[in-house]
């Protein structure tokens, strides 16, 4: 456990002095968030200001990125001397992962903080009760987390950091075939299946609803569902490769 | 269990893919002091320290290191060891002290005590200067220092350096081989590979040669050049008159015959009285020997030798 700390700690430190991987985390979907309101914003139809329509949909992109960093550098990890050192010293593969997945958090937390302050600078108004902040809080979180965990899958299957960062253009795609950017109903019929019923709606749905302060159904047990489903995958498969690389 | 060798490894093998490694790799070093496990790139090196480190299963064999077995007492192992690899084992983007932090509070150390110790381990190692700078800015020779202040955090009884020295300039080469020294004369068991035959002769005590998978040859590096050639004192002759008339006079005492060179060896002590009377007696007019050279085997002559390459080099004292 207190291996698991320490890792922790050092994870967060280079996370902080990864200027790149910063400037992508926080930086990149802020501009993203600029870009879709000013400039398509006005085109798409959501029967709302479009800021108040797209801040869900940045917020699950920023976790994408920051998954894409995750991939990278347990990818590093294993590629470099370093877990040799690590093995040695008979750290095992759950405190390394461990230390990535909660940098993952603590970089997607404050690139969602600085989202949120940008967006109520741009016009966005959140409607949310207490409760809804903190429902919000506990998806969003719990979708960062199950990312992450993914992003730590793909970081132990990738033979290299290259391959590691393709990951981030797959996560960070995935959010416009969803309800993040425009309405499903305006997609063309052979997408709406897949964006109906793929795990980033339902937790585009939760964040909208919760914040906004509208009736959100079912959504958020749905986004739980499928977060605890990609943490149990990703966590198995996660043990399973890190055991086949270091044998 | 003082008395158990410091490793102990009994029919190691290893294949990849078909490709065999290790082809029954036998060991014993006893505690303290400097082994090396010298061979060509290739030979089995890495991957027999990496079996011994814990790191690696070995497909067939046993080995036990500082009294515990590699694979059932895997974690009893690990905190009697220390393994420094080829490749930096660093954060580049932590400093030189939070590395060194960082690797004493996972070898257990509480907070407090392993901020000291990271001190004295960058004092020791000649590193306080750099210490609050990233290593990213560090150079090659101050990276393997501070790798190996990261491999002392836990006070390991037994240390494994795979090539520790690869790819170093001369300087750093030499600091590195004083803190071997130093830890080796503190009572640490050292075990490092090299390929470097200058290193092994240099600081091990106990050098055991490994060529495709297999130890093909072990003792201190005063055995291993006996087992090659000793000293031999070679004459050219003045021309081949004199070299079949010397080759009369020596006759079985012969070692070598080269009549295109015109060269004759015979065994000798290398001290100059052998020399000189053994000159005396045979070229007592002075005339026909030209040259004389004493000639020693080298680790490189074992190397060569017993690595299956027939060619020789050898060291020239004249």
């Amino acid at each position: 456990m207190s291996d698991a700390v320490t890792m922790i700690g050092r994870s967060v430190r280079l996370s902080s002095r990864n200027v790149e991987a910063l400037l992508t985390s926080l930086a990149l979907p802020m501009m993203l968030m600029l870009l879709f309101v000013h400039l398509f914003g006005g085109a798409i139809s959501t029967g709302d200001a479009y800021v108040q329509y797209v801040v869900p949909g940045v917020l699950v992109l920023c976790a994408g990125f920051g998954a894409g960093s995750t991939a990278v550098s347990v990818s590093q990890d294993m590629t470099g001397g370093i877990i040799d050192r690590f093995r040695s010293l008979d750290v095992g593969g759950p405190a390394i992962l461990a230390g990535h997945v909660t940098a993952a958090l603590a970089r997607n937390v404050a690139a969602s903080v600085l989202v949120l302050a940008v967006a109520a600078a741009i016009g966005f108004r959140p409607q949310a009760t207490a409760a809804g902040w903190f429902a919000a809080a506990g998806v969003l979180l719990a979708f960062v987390f199950a990312v992450a965990w993914l992003a730590a899958a793909v970081g132990l299957l990738a033979r290299s950091a290259e391959a590691a960062s393709g990951f981030a253009f797959v996560v960070g795609f995935l959010p416009y075939p969803s309800s993040g950017f425009a309405p499903i109903d305006t997609m063309p019929s052979w997408l709406q299946g897949f964006a109906e019923n793929q795990p980033i709606t339902p937790v585009i749905e939760s964040l909208r609803g919760l914040l906004l302060g509208r009736p959100v159904g079912e959504s958020p047990w749905l986004a739980l569902a499928w977060c605890a489903a990609i943490v149990a995958v990703s966590m198995a498969a996660s043990i399973a490769l890190f055991r086949r690389r270091t044998s | 269990m003082t008395h158990e060798p410091a490793v102990e490894a009994c029919g190691l093998e290893k294949s990849y893919g078909g490709v065999r490694v290790l082809g029954g790799v036998d060991l014993t070093v006893r505690r303290g002091g400097v082994f090396a496990l010298l061979g060509p790139n290739g030979a089995g090196k890495t991957t027999t320290v990496r079996i011994l480190a814990t790191l690696l299963k070995a497909d067939a064999g046993r080995a036990r290191v500082a009294g515990h077995d590699v694979v059932s007492q895997r974690s009893l192992v690990r905190r009697a060891i220390s393994l420094t690899g080829q490749y930096a084992a660093l954060d580049e983007e932590q400093t030189g002290e939070e590395n060194l932090r960082m690797m004493a509070r996972l070898s257990g150390l509480p907070r407090a005590r392993a901020g000291r110790r990271a001190g004295e381990l960058l004092e020791r190692l000649g590193l306080t200067d750099a210490a609050r700078r990233r290593v990213a800015t560090y150079s090659g020779g101050m990276r393997r220092r501070l790798d190996l202040a990261a491999s002392l955090v836990g006070e390991p009884s037994v240390i494994f350096l795979d090539e520790p020295t690869t790819g170093l300039d001369p300087r750093s080469r030499l600091a590195v081989w004083d803190v071997v020294t130093e830890l080796a004369g503190a009572g640490v068991t050292v075990f490092l590979t090299t390929q470097y035959l200058e290193e092994a002769d240099r600081l091990a005590g106990h050098i055991a040669l490994i060529d495709g998978g297999r130890i093909v040859a072990e003792g201190t590096a005063a055995d291993l050049k006996r087992r090659v050639a000793g000293e031999r004192l070679d004459l050219t002759l003045a021309g081949p008159e004199a070299y079949e008339r010397v080759a009369g006079l020596l006759a079985d005492r012969i070692v070598r015959r080269d009549p295109e060179t015109l060269v004759l060896g015979v065994p000798t002590s290398g001290g100059a009285g052998d020399v000189r009377d053994l000159l005396d007696a045979v070229d007592p007019g002075r005339r026909l020997v030209e040259r004389f050279a004493v000639r020693t085997a080298t680790l490189d002559d074992v190397f060569l030798t017993l690595t299956g390459n027939s060619a020789r080099k050898e060291d020239q004292r004249v």
